[in-house]
């Protein structure tokens, strides 16, 4: 798998990646579990996903950047079991100015969440456990 | 006319809270030629148990890219009902 691993997620392995004497300005985004959600308190996360097409989404969404501006693009995420504080995301976008850097790695990140079919269900410290509705947390449709 | 194509047979694949809702994470289906993802789910909704339970509006990608509800299908086409994307 290229882009989604079980792994954890080394950013500045992925930074390195796409190093090169020209590529002076270096965007990288990294997703983080957070401690809570909605007010109640998350003690980890498990994402999972329909592989083949999440893949298959994540290297469109990557060539599409490369195409658009003149950088290179690296994007790994996690799957699996994943504790508060952990990185579940890292999208890197390089090139030889943070204009094309930055406006790559906010496409890339944002496409992701429209378009990659990734799930997440969050396990709560009272005991719940619960999917979670992206598009209903951000009160509209997909 | 009797159809010299023969019916179309698709698999649904289900994910996550809609693969828990239904039971299962793999459904086949037969429909007619020239069957559209909106009829594929008419049929998903009336034939298999849990899954008039879904939302009226579903997400779904045919053979891994996103498709919308008027989408031709295909005999083999493998059908992806995505419940709401959390990646990231």
């Amino acid at each position: 798998m290229t882009y989604l691993t079980e792994s954890a997620l080394d950013t500045s392995r992925l930074i390195a990646a796409v190093l090169t004497p020209e590529r002076g300005g270096i965007a990288a985004f990294v997703g983080v579990v957070r401690s809570e959600h909605q007010g109640r308190a998350v003690t980890r996360l498990e994402y999972s996903a329909y592989p083949e097409m999440a893949e298959a989404e994540c290297g469109r969404i990557v060539r599409e950047a490369e195409a658009r501006w003149p950088v290179r693009v690296v994007l790994e995420h996690r799957l699996g079991t994943l504790e508060v504080g952990e990185a579940a995301v890292v999208v890197v976008a390089a090139g030889a100015h943070r204009d094309e850097a930055f406006a790559a790695c906010r496409h890339v990140i944002e496409e992701l969440k429209r378009r990659v079919p990734i799930w997440k269900r969050e396990h709560f410290v009272d005991g719940g456990l619960e999917w979670v509705n992206a598009a209903q947390d951000r009160g509209g449709a997909p | 006319m009797p159809s010299l194509t023969g019916p179309t047979r698709v698999t649904i694949l289900l994910f996550a809270q809609y693969a828990e809702a239904v039971g299962r994470s793999r459904v086949e289906i037969s429909l007619p030629t020239d069957a559209t993802v909106a009829d594929l789910l008419s049929e998903f909704r009336r034939q298999v148990a849990g899954a008039a339970s879904l939302p009226e509006r579903l997400m779904c990608a045919v053979n891994l890219s996103h498709v919308l509800p008027g989408h031709h299908l295909r005999d083999g086409d493998e059908v992806a009902v995505l419940p709401p994307l959390a990646g990231g």
